[in-house]
């Protein structure tokens, strides 16, 4: 009856197979080759953080697709030219946009996207500060005298109603 | 005592801004991807031509009247799905439409333009990508309305339907045609 919970250690299996898949790039860069290996590094690095547009989910670096290719050597090619690092991705961001970008860059139009979440955070937190402190402040309601007047005379009189 | 009822309603209203927000979210294609070219001149490049490799071809060629620059391949399905739509475009519509023939084999690309009709003025030859890239051509079929100054005014991304020229590439095409004429 009880069959759903006999394996519990599947879930952890499927977890890390996962996670070892996502791990294992099926692409090989040998193609292309510096005489000096930090610049390859380098190179490998930049196109790890640029977007292949094509297949979106997958960096340059990655990607099996044909443009990929082409940005790839695009890049191999500017970079073995002596080109900075901010030379090339701007030269990227020129035509294909900041998309090619993983990490947007900090200008107004992507200002909600930066700073949106703690502006969120932080008009929440005052909401439940102000909320804490106004609960503090007044804890109970309390009576108005007239109330409490009324209060008396009504006790009083279902008490002499009883009697 | 209205106070408090109006407060009330505070998180309704930001639920609802919240769902149009991510509802508006789920109408866009994120393979779309805006074009930073819009608004900017043409990049410059020199190819040949697909039906003549000793016909040399520049940004020269795209001013003096609005184009629409198509690129294209005879690899690409989308292609061959808004072909019809470009012949009967460039037929009956008073627009120069200008081919971009990208990553592809002349001879596979001739026999496309063979076989299904050439609705193109003249189609640029670009088999290795050289000028796709400072174009920021990412796939095709791809479209971009220039001006007669050479100004990209208009980006479409995927095949063009009778739909999509109605109502995003016609009017502008229309705009920049009037305003030389």
């Amino acid at each position: 009856m009880n069959r759903r919970h006999h394996r519990p250690w599947l879930a952890g299996v499927a977890l890390a197979g996962a996670l070892i898949a996502g791990a294992a790039q099926g692409y090989t860069l040998e193609e292309f080759t510096f005489e000096d290996p930090a610049q390859f590094e380098d190179f490998r690095d930049l196109i790890s953080e640029l977007r292949c547009l094509v297949c979106q989910n997958e960096s340059l670096a990655g990607s099996q697709a044909g443009v990929a290719q082409d940005l790839r050597e695009e890049v191999y090619t500017m970079m073995r030219e002596g080109q900075s690092r901010e030379e090339v991705v701007d030269f990227l961001v020129a035509r294909y946009g900041d998309f090619v970008l993983y990490d947007p860059p900090i200008k107004p139009s992507t200002y909600v996207l930066w700073f949106g979440p703690f502006v969120l955070i932080g008009g929440a937190g005052l909401l439940l500060w102000r909320a804490i402190r106004r609960k503090k402040a007044e804890p109970e309601q309390d009576l108005s005298p007239d109330e409490r007047a009324r209060l008396q005379q009504l006790i009083a009189s279902r008490d002499t109603q009883r009697d | 005592m209205k106070g408090s009822k109006t407060r009330a309603l505070i998180p309704l209203g930001i639920f609802l801004a919240l769902a149009a927000l991510l509802f508006y979210g789920l109408q866009l294609d994120p393979r779309k991807v805006p074009s930073p070219l819009i608004g900017k001149p043409v990049p410059a490049f020199e190819l040949t031509s697909l039906k003549d490799p000793q016909q040399r071809l520049d940004r020269e060629l795209l001013l003096g009247e609005v184009s629409l620059v198509n690129v294209w391949a005879s690899w690409c399905p989308s292609c061959r799905q808004e072909h019809g739509e470009l012949l009967r475009i460039a037929r009956e519509h008073d627009v120069r439409v200008i081919g971009f023939n990208w990553k592809d084999e002349r001879a596979s690309a001739l026999l496309m333009l063979r076989q299904y009709g050439d609705p193109y003025t003249v189609s640029l030859y670009d088999p290795d990508n050289k000028a796709g890239i400072d174009w920021g051509v990412y796939g095709a079929p791809e479209t971009f309305v220039v001006d007669p100054e050479g100004i990209i005014r208009h980006k479409q991304i995927g095949p063009i339907t009778p739909e999509v020229w109605e109502e995003e590439i016609r009017p502008i095409v229309e705009q920049y045609r009037a305003r030389n004429s």
